[in-house]
C-alpha cells in the first residue's frame, strides 16, 4: 500500500486505465470507426509538385465513375468560406500571411496540396474517380532548402516580395550582451539543424460532418485534439453559426500537437455537407498523411555563449530560422516562440538574445509537435554546454553543476523575462549521474580506447527545464496568441451520489479519464468508479481549451479541483443547515461531514446530493443541485525539469549506433498517477531518440517527400529501443493547488540532446564535435573518416 | 466473388469486389471496428489478426486468399461475459497502451509470438514486436506486458 492510499487516497496511487478495457477489446470507436448511415467519401486530389500553377481541371471522366456524386474546386466552393483557414498567432504585427483555404486555387504550394475534392458513395468509387481527375501544373520552381528560403533567391509569395514571414525579437539587454561577449574569456559558437519531423501518430486523421435532419446544424466528428477551438474556428471559416455546430473527438489514436489544428479537410467536409445536405467524411491514407497532416521541428539554429574561464556563461544569443512550410496552419509561428524563452536552459545566465526569423518554403506546413519549440531550446542550449565543457577540459556534468540556478533563487527571474515557479536541479543531476553509474562508465569508455575496441562508448547528459502549462490568457495576450488559456470543469453530484465530471480537456491517449476522476474521489471522498468524466464533446463540454503544451493536467485538473471543493463548500451550507450547527462546526472526513467533539452527528455527501436535488429544507437562498463550475486561469506557466542521461555503443567500422541505457529523471512536481507519468515519458522519450538517430522528412530536389511512407520514415520499433531506467524528485509548483507541473512533453524535451551528446562524447577523443541528426550509420562513419583524415 | 470465412469462431460469408483486402472485410463488411489501418505500406501493424493461429497483417491480403480459414480479431480474445484474456490484463496491467490504437494489433502479433516461441526474454518480445509500430508508450510497457503474460499464459498452454 502506497503512502496515499495510506492516508485513505487514491491520488499518487498507480491506478489502472478506466480507458484500457474498451480499447483493448476492439470496441472503442476511433473517427473511421463510427457508423454514419448515408455517409459520402471525401478523397483529394493532391498537387504532386512543390510549387506549380494550376492551369486547368478536367474532370469529366471522374465523374462518370459509378457512385461519384461531384468533383469540387477551389472555384467551385469559393462561396463556402467566411474567411481563410485560420492562423491564431499572428507573432507580430506585420506579420505575412498567405491567403490559405481549403483548396488551392490558382497555385499549389507544396506537395500534397489539396486542389480538388472528390465525394462518391463509397470510398473506393472516391478513389478510382479522384485518379481520373486530371490536372494541368505548369511546374514553378520549389523554394525547399531554408536557408536558401531566407535568402530571397526564389520569393514564393511575389506579392510579399519576400520569404520571411515575421522576425521576433527578444532581446531586454542589447548592451549587457555585447559586453559579456565582449569580456568573455571563451566564446562558443555553434550551428544545428533540427530537420522536419513527422509525428506520425498512429491513426490518421479522420473526419465527418454529418448536417442535423432538423435543419441548419451539424456535428462534426474529427480525430482532434481541439474540439473546443475547432468549433470556434469551423464557425468563423465556414460562416456557420457557433450555437449550430457540434464538435466531437471520439477516440483519438495519438496526436503529439499533428492534431492541434484546423485543417482544410474538416472544413471541406463540413462545407460539402451543407451543401450536400447528407453527411460526409475523409480518412487520411498514411501516404497523404505524412504530406498533409502537419510537420514538427524544421529549424536550423546559431547559439553562442559567453563564459568566463571557469565555465561559468554569462550571455546567451541565440538566432534561429524557422521552417513555415507553405502556409500558417493554426499556431506555426507560435512555435518557436515556446522555446524562444528557454535557450538559456535551467542555467543562471544574466545576459540573454534571442531572435527568430520565421521563413516559408515549398514544404508541408509545420506547427506544434510534442514539445514545440522547447525541444529545440534544450537542444541548443544543451549541446551548448558540452561543447564549452569540451573546450575548457570540464567535465560535462560538472559544467552544469557550475551554472545551475541555485535552490534558494526560486522564484527566479529569468534574464529572457520568465518567472521560473520551482526548481531544485542539482539533486536531480546526481540522482541521475548515480542511477547511470556515471563514474564507471566513464572508467569504461576510458578502458575502452585505451585498448582500441572497435566499439566506443559515449556518455550523453541533458538537462532540462521547460514551460507548460499553457497558458496565463494575459502572457498569451501579450505574446498575441489569438486565445486564452484558462480551462473550464464543472463537477455535479447526481441524486444518487454518483458523480458527473465534465472537463475542457481532450485526451488522446493520456488518460484523463482515470487522472480526473482520482483527482475528484478525494476531493469528494467517493470511490473514483463512482465518478463519470465527460469530455471532447462540445455539446456535453461546452467551454474548454483542449489538450496541448502539457497543460490538461496543471490547468484543467486544477479547475477541476476547486470546482470540486466548491461542490464541497455548498454541501457543508447544507449539512449545517440540517444537522443545525456552524459550517465551521464540520469536519469533511471520508465523504461526509462530522460535527467536531460529536462525530456520530454526521452527513454524508450522498446524503446532502439527494436534499440538494429534493430542495425541501435548503438554507435560505441556496439553489438546488449539487453542482459547481470553475473556470481557472492559471497565474504563471509551470516549469517541469530534469535529467536524462544516454549510453550510446558506436561501431567505428559502420558507424552505428546502438543505444545501450537511457536513464531518465524527471522532475513534474506532485503526480496524480505515477503509472501514467512513466508512461509519458518512454514515449516522449522514444520520439526524441527518435529525432536523433532515425527520423528526418527527406525532400527531393524537386520538393517531392521522399519519406512519405511509414517503410520510408523510420518510426523505430521495439526492436530500435531500450527499456529505459526511470526515476524522480519532485518539486512541486506553486502557482496551481495540486502542485502539478507537466509530463507530457518532457520526455521528448530532454532525450535528443542527451543522445547526441553521448554520440559526440564517444568520438570526442578522435576530434569529433558536433554530429547531426538524425545520427544515421553513415553519417556517423562520415564523421570517423573525417576525424581519422585530420 | 464471394468469401466465406470463420471469423472468431462465426462463419461468415458477403460478396466482395475482388480486390477487397481482408482488413477491409473485417471492418466495412463484418463491421468489426477493432482492428484498425495505420499505413498503406504493411508498416504498422495495427491490423494485425490470427490466421490459422498465425499473426497475418490484414491489409497485406486479399479476402479472398483467406476464403475458407480461420480468423481471429481482437474481438474474439475476451470471454463472452466480457473477462478479457490474460495478454489483453497484462497490457492493462502493464499501462502497455495510451491511445490504443496500435493495441489491437499489438495484442494480436504479442499473442501470435507467445505462442510460437516459449521462453521468450526481453530482445525476442523486441525483435518479435518489430513489424508493429506504437507511437506513444516508447514499447517499453508493452515488452513488459508480453513477458508478464507470456509467464500467465504458459500454465494455460
Amino acid at each position: 500500500m502506497s503512502a496515499a492510499e495510506a492516508k485513505g487516497g487514491v491520488v499518487g496511487t498507480r491506478k489502472l486505465r478506466r480507458e484500457d478495457p474498451e480499447l483493448l477489446v476492439g470496441q472503442a470507436k476511433f473517427g473511421d470507426d463510427l457508423a454514419i448511415p448515408g455517409a459520402l467519401y471525401m478523397v483529394l486530389v493532391r498537387s504532386p509538385f512543390a510549387h506549380a500553377k494550376i492551369q486547368s481541371i478536367e474532370s469529366e471522366a471522374a465523374l462518370g465513375v459509378p457512385g461519384v456524386v461531384g468533383v469540387y474546386t477551389a472555384a467551385d466552393l469559393a462561396g463556402e468560406w467566411a474567411g481563410p483557414m485560420p492562423c491564431a498567432w499572428p507573432v507580430t504585427p506585420d506579420m505575412k500571411n498567405p491567403p490559405h483555404y481549403p483548396l488551392a486555387a490558382e497555385f499549389a504550394r507544396y506537395a500534397g496540396d489539396g486542389v480538388a475534392a472528390v465525394v462518391a458513395t463509397s470510398k473506393m468509387a472516391a478513389v478510382d474517380a479522384a485518379a481520373l481527375v486530371s490536372v494541368e501544373y505548369e511546374e514553378l520552381t520549389p523554394v525547399l532548402d531554408l536557408e536558401e528560403a531566407a535568402s530571397d533567391a526564389t520569393v514564393i509569395y511575389q506579392d510579399f516580395g519576400t520569404n520571411t514571414s515575421f522576425v521576433w525579437t527578444l532581446e531586454p539587454d542589447p548592451d549587457g550582451v555585447r559586453q559579456a561577449f565582449d569580456q568573455a574569456a571563451v566564446v562558443v559558437t555553434e550551428h544545428y539543424v533540427h530537420p522536419r519531423l513527422i509525428p506520425a501518430a498512429m491513426e490518421p486523421r479522420t473526419i465527418a460532418a454529418v448536417p442535423s435532419p432538423m435543419g441548419d446544424e451539424y456535428t462534426v466528428y474529427s480525430s482532434t485534439q481541439i474540439p473546443h477551438i475547432l468549433r470556434v474556428m469551423l464557425a468563423l471559416t465556414a460562416g456557420i453559426s457557433e450555437t449550430k455546430l457540434r464538435v466531437v473527438a471520439p477516440s483519438v489514436g495519438g496526436a503529439f500537437g499533428s492534431k492541434l489544428d484546423v485543417y482544410a479537410e474538416e472544413l471541406l467536409c463540413l462545407a460539402l455537407a451543407r451543401k450536400l445536405r447528407q453527411p460526409v467524411r475523409f480518412t487520411e491514407e498514411r501516404g497523404e498523411s505524412t504530406m498533409a497532416t502537419v510537420h514538427g521541428r524544421g529549424q536550423v539554429q546559431q547559439i553562442e555563449l559567453a563564459a568566463d574561464q571557469n565555465g561559468k556563461v554569462l550571455a546567451v544569443r541565440a538566432n534561429i530560422l524557422a521552417d513555415m512550410g507553405a502556409y500558417l496552419q493554426l499556431v506555426t509561428p507560435g512555435v518557436p516562440l515556446l522555446g524562444a524563452f528557454l535557450y538559456h536552459g535551467l542555467y543562471d545566465i544574466p545576459h540573454y538574445s534571442f531572435t527568430c526569423t520565421g521563413v516559408f518554403t515549398n514544404k508541408t506546413p509545420t506547427d506544434a509537435y510534442r514539445g514545440a519549440g522547447r525541444p529545440e531550446a534544450t537542444f541548443a542550449i544543451e549541446r551548448g554546454m558540452d561543447t564549452l565543457a569540451d573546450k575548457l577540459g570540464i567535465d560535462p556534468a560538472e559544467i552544469r553543476r557550475r551554472n545551475f540556478i541555485a535552490a534558494d533563487k526560486f522564484p527566479y527571474s529569468s534574464a529572457a523575462g520568465l518567472s521560473f515557479d520551482s526548481g531544485n536541479y542539482g539533486p536531480n543531476l546526481e540522482k541521475a549521474l548515480e542511477l547511470a553509474g556515471y563514474s564507471s562508465l566513464r572508467e569504461k569508455q576510458a578502458q575502452r580506447i585505451a585498448a582500441g575496441d572497435n566499439h566506443l562508448l559515449g556518455v550523453g547528459i541533458s538537462c532540462y527545464v521547460e514551460m507548460c502549462g499553457l497558458a496565463p490568457s494575459r502572457v498569451l495576450g501579450a505574446l498575441s496568441y489569438g486565445a486564452g488559456g484558462w480551462e473550464a470543469a464543472t463537477v455535479r453530484v447526481l441524486p444518487t451520489a454518483k458523480v458527473q465530471v465534465v472537463t475542457g480537456t481532450a485526451p488522446h491517449g493520456q488518460g484523463h479519464e482515470t487522472s480526473w476522476s482520482m483527482i475528484v474521489a478525494d476531493r469528494l471522498g467517493v470511490p473514483p468508479e463512482d465518478i463519470e468524466v465527460l469530455h471532447s464533446d462540445t455539446a456535453i463540454s461546452p467551454l474548454g481549451m483542449d489538450s496541448y503544451g502539457s497543460r490538461s493536467l496543471s490547468v484543467g485538473g486544477s479547475a477541476l479541483f476547486l470546482a470540486a471543493d466548491k461542490v464541497v463548500e455548498k454541501a457543508r451550507k447544507i449539512a449545517a443547515h440540517q444537522l443545525e450547527v456552524a459550517e465551521e462546526d464540520l469536519d469533511f472526513v471520508g465523504g461526509s461531514f462530522k460535527v467536531k467533539g460529536s462525530p456520530e452527528r454526521e452527513m454524508p455527501l450522498a446524503g446532502i446530493a439527494f436534499e440538494a436535488f429534493t430542495a425541501h429544507n435548503l438554507p435560505d437562498g441556496l439553489e438546488p443541485n449539487l453542482e459547481a463550475s470553475v473556470t481557472w486561469d492559471p497565474p504563471n506557466f509551470t516549469f517541469p525539469f530534469g535529467t536524462h542521461i544516454a549510453v550510446v555503443d558506436v561501431d567505428q567500422e559502420t558507424g552505428d549506433v546502438d543505444l545501450l541505457r537511457y536513464i531518465a529523471v524527471d522532475d513534474c512536481g506532485n503526480q496524480i498517477n505515477p503509472m501514467i507519468v512513466e508512461g509519458q515519458i518512454h514515449g516522449g522519450i522514444a520520439q526524441g531518440v527518435a529525432q536523433a538517430l532515425f527520423e528526418e522528412a527527406v525532400y527531393d530536389t524537386s520538393g517531392t517527400l521522399v519519406t512519405a511512407s511509414l517503410a520510408d520514415y523510420l518510426v523505430p520499433s521495439a526492436a530500435e529501443l531500450p527499456s529505459f531506467e526511470l526515476a524522480n524528485t519532485v518539486t512541486p509548483s506553486p502557482t496551481n493547488p495540486l502542485g502539478v507541473k507537466g509530463i507530457g512533453e518532457a520526455g521528448a524535451i530532454g532525450s535528443a540532446p542527451a543522445v547526441i551528446n553521448a554520440i559526440v562524447d564517444a568520438l570526442s577523443h578522435l576530434g569529433v564535435t558536433d554530429c547531426p541528426m538524425p545520427a544515421t550509420p553513415e553519417r556517423v562513419w562520415k564523421l570517423l573518416q573525417q576525424a581519422k583524415a585530420h | 466473388m464471394r468469401v466465406e470465412m470463420k471469423v472468431n469462431g462465426v462463419t461468415r460469408s458477403a460478396e466482395v469486389e475482388d480486390r477487397t483486402l481482408l482488413v477491409h472485410f473485417i471492418r466495412d463488411v463484418l463491421g468489426l471496428t477493432g482492428t484498425n489501418v495505420g499505413c498503406d505500406t504493411s508498416s504498422c501493424g495495427a491490423c494485425t489478426v490470427l490466421v490459422n493461429g498465425e499473426s497475418v497483417k490484414s491489409c497485406t491480403v486479399l479476402a479472398a486468399q483467406v476464403s475458407g480459414e480461420e480468423v481471429t480479431t481482437i474481438e474474439g480474445l475476451a470471454e463472452p461475459d466480457g473477462t478479457l484474456h490474460p495478454l489483453q490484463r497484462a497490457f492493462q496491467d502493464n499501462h502497455a497502451l495510451q491511445c490504443g490504437y496500435c493495441t489491437p494489433g499489438m495484442v494480436m502479433a504479442s499473442l501470435s509470438l507467445i505462442n510460437e516461441h516459449p521462453n521468450l526474454d526481453e530482445k525476442a518480445v523486441r525483435e518479435g514486436l518489430e513489424g508493429n509500430l506504437c507511437r506513444c508508450t516508447g514499447y517499453h510497457n508493452i515488452v513488459k506486458a508480453v513477458l508478464a503474460a507470456q509467464g500467465e499464459m504458459g500454465a494455460k498452454l
